[in-house]
């Protein structure tokens, strides 16, 4: 079930568009940060606000990378895997990355702390390699600071 | 004017990364360039922008006043009409928007508001790629004092003009950066780009007279009114009008970010204001405008940084943000790489790019891992035609070609070599 | 019409096309998928690519989708240039290269699509060497197959589904190469069309579920062209036969009517043909509970005996029969004795609305005609349940003028998504009055949810808005004034402005419409007037003439009938259980002429076993007025036969006459006494027709196995059977239709197949260009045609709805699947029927103390019902709406009855 507060914020993208649909990405990025992802009940009640049908709805959804339909943990890592990032070495960082939580690409930890994703290009190209972590950007990654980050978000290792 | 400076976008940023707030946007003349053009008419704006000739600094280069001029405009054109800034910076290697939209969201909203009037566009979205957590907070935050102090909203400025300006935060996928498929997504629809004609600028957003412009394009508006055109052209070293962030990533000794003027030749921005390759690297070849662009080798680096020059030089000017291949990069698993992601990225609407984009993902995967055969290299070949523009919906996938049609051409013997030594030369080589 | 130059050749195209559909429409050959000629073009599956040129000197031209091409004058192209061919033929290897090469088991092959456009683009050699991609299927319900592996991403699916029919559950999911096609759960599609997929679909992911259970290829599937008997409309149909079983219906392109698309009750009904209630040999009942089958001569003889020799015959016809049967029963008994057998009302109404057609200038459209209307008034009905197809023609209807808009705008109108684009989801001029919440009622712009009454009160107003010398509602509310006022003002501003109304709800709506019509001829506009009526044959059995059952109950009881004869009807379905028990009391002898045991035939002492519709040879007037033929598609087994073959050798033999030898002289003989049906002989040519010497052959060129097929019984082949009455073959020998002028007249085309064209897109060589009528004239002739001069209105308006105290007014609802008594008896359709209930305004409900599901009861004309309570959006307070459905019992509606919860009642 949508919260009030959920409902007020997509009612309040709403206002901005011409037409309800267009706040379809904001409203399901809405549930999104407050749940991890988009269950399929909320879904339902999201097109319903926005006078789209489920299926229309789930297919602008399905569409992105970033809504997750499937439950995440709790930090998602976003680790760059483009151009510029393989040029200066991603591929040391994500076999760490992969090494120290036990998982490969696209996968969570059994603790469900952490899901491992790959994302384009994410624009910070003079300071490669870089990931995310949820909303926060870290560049210049080496081994030793991915572990300091891992940490820094509740890895144990 | 006191807030004119050589580098237009660029001059007056705080050396801390922070944002220029209101106020100190303002103690350099800024919204100076609004309020005169809200004492010109729409179409004297539109004539000064192109007259600088301002081109469109999303990679496709087209003359921005132009663009702006095609937009119905009077008592009988459809309304409302819409302006975009398109901050959905997702080609591989480019990182110049992030910049402006982190450290000077206000001349960016200034662009907005002068490019709004000028085409008497009455709401404006700026579409911003989820991962820019920063950038949208600093722009919300500009937007709201923008607000504040009465340069967005109705009436601005005494003026009679409104205008309405949101930030609609995307959820990944290169393609919505392509203005069609931009405009599919802000209105809740799958991100698939549309046909032209229509234009955007007669038929876009919600079927209404719509410009996209990138977001360093809208950034230069407000010195173009300010200091005007001739002013502008000037500060450029060739053709095409103003400055253009350079940037460069790689392994060389300082990647960054510089604004130059347009026409600053490939080998001042990597030997000078890149610092030249980092120690123990040597220079392979280099990618000049993002990921959709041809390679240049060493013999090309003197050509001038600008459309008509790179174009010239067999590649394009793209977005301006080099990709630097060291000797270490094998060339076949940089393309790829490169392939991959535009594979991955396909929108799935057309065929040639949702179907031939994975089987050249696929062959250079092979090739790469030593499973190549040698038939493989005439048909990237002849993807490499196949994918071209025209042929497909929209130019995703040519631009996808750009790097593999040239990267054949100069890394011919690297193919043969990875077909017929079944594997990488090279990693052998290094064990 | 622009010159265009193809390969050096100069041809004509029509203006406003793009070049895939010129060339099409020349007759080229060029390959396509996300094209659809209702659809038009979106240009993504760039199969269409051909080579353009600037002019003569340009000799390197450029590629370009043919499909997203206007026809300019001059233009010149090559569909031959090898770098044309080589793109063309690299696209089908991309779509190749995970497409599972399934043909052999796959349901489509022989009819696809794709595997046409393989051929025609010479893909020939498998380079791609990686994985395939793979789905998850869908269970889609009782009608369609899903089977995502064959996809080919040409988006057709949603696009029919939601863009062009309104569908809202089925999607295109996800992204780059693993988009998939399909619902976001499991389920039954909802949309009434979904069955249509099967044929948009270009390659095997939609298929027909019916025909998968009896699996056959296409190619041996014998066919006829025939009529949809499950509605009024008649939309044209290709049923396919293999084995005596009829296996699946195929919709069967005529521009004026159905052009490409059928509903789902249409294409799916077909199995009661199948079913195990069919009757197929004559049966004897000389005492209750006793029934043996008699050979055809023995009941044909004791047929004559009850009708001759000064016996006194009555006669009911059907609705739901031919021309020709209906019109030899009445032969039989005489025009005197001769019934509609539809209850009072609908007999009334029907005639109504045939007076309103002919005696009035409107015209009542084609179905074609409804889809290129401009403004849109439905008083009354329930289109999409009542009349699917036009539903599915009004939602086209309800772009028309966006559409106009965006092309005024120079946006061509073939370029489907920039129209999407540019008209989004405007809403034109579309008004629905209807007594409950309508599935169009999405598409208007304006919905009015009242009874009857103000329903015709709404329409009279708008009448009167348009023309002062139309009777004016006396009272009106203000609200209500001021909607008819705009609705007037939409009218007026359209170009072809069409009325929609129905025979479901009442006399004073059917006469509302009229007058809405006629008052817009007054102001000198064409108005389009398009009654509904329920039946397959309603229209042509209302112009045979003849009275009502109520007339009939009544003359029966007066005494003096000795033998009833019922053809095809059954009267349990039009007036309650114990008026129809009371009637066949009065008669000494009842013959039923049947193709399905129905509790009438169960009534009757002898039954004859009629022709189902694929079995036999008739013409059937659709509400448009057209006449239009249906033909045998495979010889029935047992002694089945049309009912006015029956009739014909029934009265030779008790010496009435000779009996017909042939369809034609039925038709002949009905021209001479019935002046009003004349033309139906024109529906179709004659049976003495032949090409280059031949009959057309109903069976296609590979069909296989038509020696092999009675091996088991013996081993000597049997003759084909002989068809007096059609100049088709059962055979695959004979002419074959290829398309391209080489066809019969249209009428006689039982497929559409043109080499290299196996799939149903094959039509595209019978147009006359793509999208035209079928070359040499769609098949069927109206027999309705208005009058020049303006009738007086109807004056008398009827006043407003007065909710009375503890009393409901209860209306009829009608189903799609279900409210039509033969759909109901398809299996497939079967499971989707609606249960039983009553449905009632939710605050009524509320009331009542009745929540969804809550068993209720409702006493109306001496029956008392109890069923479940439905809540029903829109219906107005103080009306409830009682379903036609099997197992509701029949009342004569709207009539004032008392719902209850039924301990109450019972009280
Ligand atoms: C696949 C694809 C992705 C694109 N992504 C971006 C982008 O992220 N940002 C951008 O400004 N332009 C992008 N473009 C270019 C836009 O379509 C459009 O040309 C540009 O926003 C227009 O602005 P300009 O005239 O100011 O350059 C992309 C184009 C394509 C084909
Ligand atoms: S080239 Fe085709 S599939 Fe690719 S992104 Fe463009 S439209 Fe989509
Ligand atoms: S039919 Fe022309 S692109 Fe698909």
């Amino acid at each position: 079930m949508l919260s009030d507060e959920e409902r007020s914020e997509i009612e309040e993208e709403i206002r901005h568009y011409a037409r309800k649909r267009g706040a379809s990405v904001e409203a399901l990025m809405c549930v999104q940060r407050r749940r991890g992802w988009v269950d399929d009940e909320t879904l339902k009640e999201v097109a319903d606000m926005l006078g789209m049908s489920v299926g229309e709805l789930d297919g602008v959804a399905t569409f992105y990378n970033l809504i997750f339909r499937r439950p995440v943990g709790k930090n998602v890592i976003l680790i760059c895997n483009t151009i510029s990032c393989m040029v200066m070495g991603y591929e040391n960082i994500l076999a760490h990355l992969e090494e120290r939580l036990g998982i490969r690409l696209g996968q969570t930890t059994a603790d469900g702390l952490f899901t491992l994703l790959p994302v384009p290009c994410l624009g910070a190209c003079d300071r490669s390699p870089v990931m995310m972590v949820g909303e926060k950007l870290y560049p210049g990654l080496t081994p030793e600071i991915a572990d300091e980050i891992l940490r820094e978000h509740g890895w144990r290792g | 004017m006191e807030g004119l400076t050589e580098k237009p976008l660029t001059g007056h940023l705080k050396p801390d990364g922070e944002a220029l707030d209101i106020s100190e946007y303002e103690g350099y003349g800024g919204y100076e360039g609004l309020r005169k053009a809200l004492r010109m008419g729409h179409s004297e704006i539109q004539k000064e922008v192109k007259e600088a000739n301002l081109r469109g600094r999303g990679g496709a280069g087209f003359n921005t006043g132009l663009k702006w001029s095609f937009v119905p405009m009077g008592k009988d054109a459809p309304r409302p009409k819409y302006l975009v800034a398109n901050a959905d910076e997702m080609e591989p290697g480019t990182f110049k928007d992030r910049f402006l939209l982190e450290r000077n969201p206000h001349l960016i909203i200034e662009g907005m508001i002068i490019a709004s009037f000028a085409i008497e566009a009455e709401t404006a979205f700026v579409f911003l790629r989820w991962e820019y957590t920063l950038a949208a907070k600093r722009m919300r935050r500009a937007i709201a004092e923008a607000y504040e102090r009465g340069y967005l909203g109705r009436n601005m400025l005494g003026s009679g003009f409104n205008l309405d300006l949101r930030v609609h935060v995307s959820a990944g996928r290169y393609i919505c950066g392509e203005e069609t498929a931009l405009l599919n997504a802000l209105e809740g629809r799958r991100a698939v780009p549309r046909s032209k004609p229509p234009f955007p600028q007669t038929s876009g957003l919600w079927g209404r007279p719509t410009v996209v412009n990138n977001v360093e394009t809208l950034s230069n508006v407000p010195h173009i009114i300010t200091g005007g055109a001739e002013w502008y052209r000037k500060l450029s070293r060739s053709g095409d009008g103003g400055t253009k962030l350079f940037g460069v990533s790689g392994r060389v000794k300082r990647p960054g970010l510089w604004e130059l003027p347009m026409g600053t030749t490939a080998r001042e921005i990597l030997e000078e204001h890149a610092g030249g390759m980092a120690d123990g690297f040597s220079f392979r070849c280099l990618i000049p405008g993002g990921a959709s662009t041809e390679f240049i080798c060493e013999e090309g680096l003197d050509v001038k940084m600008d459309f008509d020059s790179v174009q010239k030089a067999g590649s394009r000017l793209g977005t301006g943000t080099m990709i630097v291949l060291d000797h270490t990069v094998c060339p076949i698993a940089a393309l790829h790489n490169l392939e991959r992601f535009f594979a991955e990225e396909s929108c799935g609407w057309c065929t040639p790019c949702r179907e031939g984009l994975p089987w050249v993902a696929r062959l250079l995967g092979a090739i790469e891992d030593g499973e190549g055969e040698p038939g493989d290299i005439e048909t990237l070949r002849e993807h490499t035609r196949s994918l071209w523009v025209g042929k497909t919906y929209c130019a995703l996938a040519p631009g996808a070609m750009e790097p593999l049609k040239s990267g054949l051409a100069i890394f011919r013997e690297d193919f043969e070599r990875h077909i017929r030594e079944k594997g990488c030369p090279s990693k052998r080589e290094r064990g | 019409m622009p010159k265009i130059y193809v390969d050096g050749k100069e041809c004509e195209a029509a203006e406003g096309q793009n070049l895939l559909e010129a060339c099409l429409g020349l007759g080229f050959d060029l390959p396509y998928f996300c094209w659809h000629p209702a659809m038009r073009s979106v240009g993504a599956c760039r199969q269409c690519a051909v080579k353009e040129f600037k002019d003569e000197n340009d000799a390197r031209g450029r590629i370009v989708m043919a499909c997203m091409t206007p026809v300019t004058e001059g233009a010149r192209i090559s569909i031959d240039d090898p770098e044309a061919r080589a793109f063309r033929a690299g696209v089908i290897e991309w779509l190749m290269a995970s497409h599972p090469h399934d043909c052999p088991v796959c349901d489509e092959g022989g009819e696809c699509h794709l595997q046409d456009m393989t051929v025609m683009a010479g893909h020939v050699y498998r380079r791609h060497r990686f994985g395939k991609r793979t789905y998850r299927n869908q269970d889609l319900g009782p009608f369609v197959n899903h089977e995502m592996n064959r996809c080919i991403q040409c988006y057709r699916c949603v696009r029919f589904y939601c863009d062009y029919a309104g569908g809202r559950d089925l999607s295109v999911f996800a992204s780059r190469d693993s988009v998939y096609f399909g619902r976001s759960e499991d389920g039954t599609l909802e949309s009434e069309f979904s069955g249509n997929l099967v044929e948009v679909c270009p390659t095997g992911v939609f298929t027909d579920k019916t025909l998968k259970k009896h699996y056959t290829r296409k190619w041996d599937l014998q066919a006829a062209p025939s009529i949809c008997v499950h509605c009024g409309l008649g939309c044209n149909t290709t049923p396919g036969e293999r084995y005596g079983r009829l296996r699946r219906i195929r919709n069967r392109y005529n521009g004026s009517v159905n052009g490409y698309f059928l509903c789902d009750r249409g294409r799916f009904g077909y199995e009661f043909v199948n079913g195990d209630k069919r009757i197929r040999r004559p049966v004897l009942r000389e005492r209750p509970g006793e029934e043996e089958q008699i050979d055809a001569g023995e009941a044909i003889r004791r047929a004559s005996l009850m009708l001759g020799d000064g016996k006194r015959v009555m006669a009911i016809g059907s609705p739901r029969a031919s021309l020709e049967s209906n019109f030899a029963l009445r032969e039989l008994a005489g025009p005197e004795n001769f019934f509609s057998g539809l209850p009072d009302n609908e007999h009334k109404l029907l005639r109504l609305v045939l007076d309103i057609l002919k005696g009035g200038p409107a015209r009542s459209p084609s179905l074609s005609e409804v889809g290129r209307a401009d403004a849109v008034l439905i008083l009354g009905e329930d289109v999409t349940n009542t009349a699917p197809v036009e539903a599915l023609m009004l939602r086209q209807a309800a772009r028309k003028r966006p559409v106009e808009k965006a092309v005024s705008r120079k946006i061509p109108e073939w370029d489907a998504s920039a129209i999407k684009t540019a008209i989004q989801n405007e809403k034109e001029p579309f008004h629905v009055a209807a007594p409950f919440a309508t599935k169009l009622d999405e598409a208007a712009k304006a919905v009015y949810h009242a009874p009857p009454e103000d329903i015709a009160r709404l329409g009279n107003a708008i009448a009167h808005e348009l023309d002062r010398d139309a009777p004016s509602p006396e009272g009106l509310e203000g609200r209500i004034a001021q909607l008819a006022k705009d609705i007037a003002e939409d009218l007026k501003d359209a170009k072809s402005p069409i009325i929609v109304s129905g025979v479901s709800l009442s006399e004073a709506v059917v006469k509302a419409a009229a007058n809405v019509a006629w008052a817009l001829e007054a102001i000198g506009k064409k108005a389009a007037l398009s009654y509904i009526v329920p039946e397959c044959n309603s229209t042509g059995l209302a112009l045979m003439g003849g009275k009502s059952l109520d007339d009939a109950l009544k003359a029966a009881a007066h005494g003096g009938f000795d033998t009833l004869v019922i053809l095809e009807n059954d009267l349990f379905t039009r007036a309650g259980k114990e008026e129809v028990e009371v009637f066949f009391e009065c008669f000494e002898n009842i013959i039923a002429i049947d193709h399905t045991a129905t509790r009438t035939t169960s009534a009757a002492g002898l039954v004859f076993p009629a022709a189902a519709f694929a079995e036999g040879t008739g013409t059937l007037v659709n509400s448009e007025g057209r006449a239009q033929r249906f033909f045998k598609v495979f010889d029935p087994e047992g002694d089945i036969a049309e009912g006015w073959r029956w009739l014909g050798r029934i009265m030779e033999e008790s010496g009435a006459g000779t009996a017909w030898s042939n369809i034609d002289e039925v038709l002949e003989s009905m021209a001479s006494e019935v002046p009003e049906l004349q033309e139906a002989i024109d529906a179709a040519p004659s049976a003495g027709l032949r090409m280059a010497g031949q009959k057309v052959a109903r069976a296609p060129q590979r069909f296989s196995g038509r020696t092999a097929i009675h091996a088991g019984r013996s081993v000597i082949e049997p003759r084909p059977p002989e068809d007096p009455d059609s100049p088709l073959s059962f055979s695959m020998e004979g002419f074959q239709p290829k398309g391209l002028g080489k066809e019969p007249p249209p009428e006689l085309i039982p497929q559409f197949w043109s080499p290299g064209w196996n799939s149903p897109q094959a039509v595209i060589r019978f147009q006359d260009g793509t999208n035209g009528g079928l070359r040499g004239n769609d098949p069927g002739v109206r027999l309705i045609n208005p009058a020049e001069a303006m009738p007086g209105y109807f004056r008398e308006v009827p006043g407003p709805f007065r909710p009375r105290k503890g009393e409901w007014l209860v209306i009829p609802v009608y189903h799609i699947f279900g409210s039509e008594e033969l759909n109901a008896l398809s299996p497939p359709v079967a499971g989707l029927i609606p249960r039983p209930y009553i449905g009632l305004n939710p605050e009524d409900a509320v009331k009542l103390e009745a929540p969804p599901g809550e068993e209720v009861a409702l006493k109306a004309g001496g029956l008392h019902l109890k069923l479940p309570a439905r809540h029903m959006p829109g219906l107005p307070e103080g009306v409830a709406a009682l379903p036609v459905l099997p197992g509701v019992e029949r009342l004569r509606l709207p009539q004032w009855g008392v719902v209850a919860r039924p301990k109450e009642s019972a009280a």
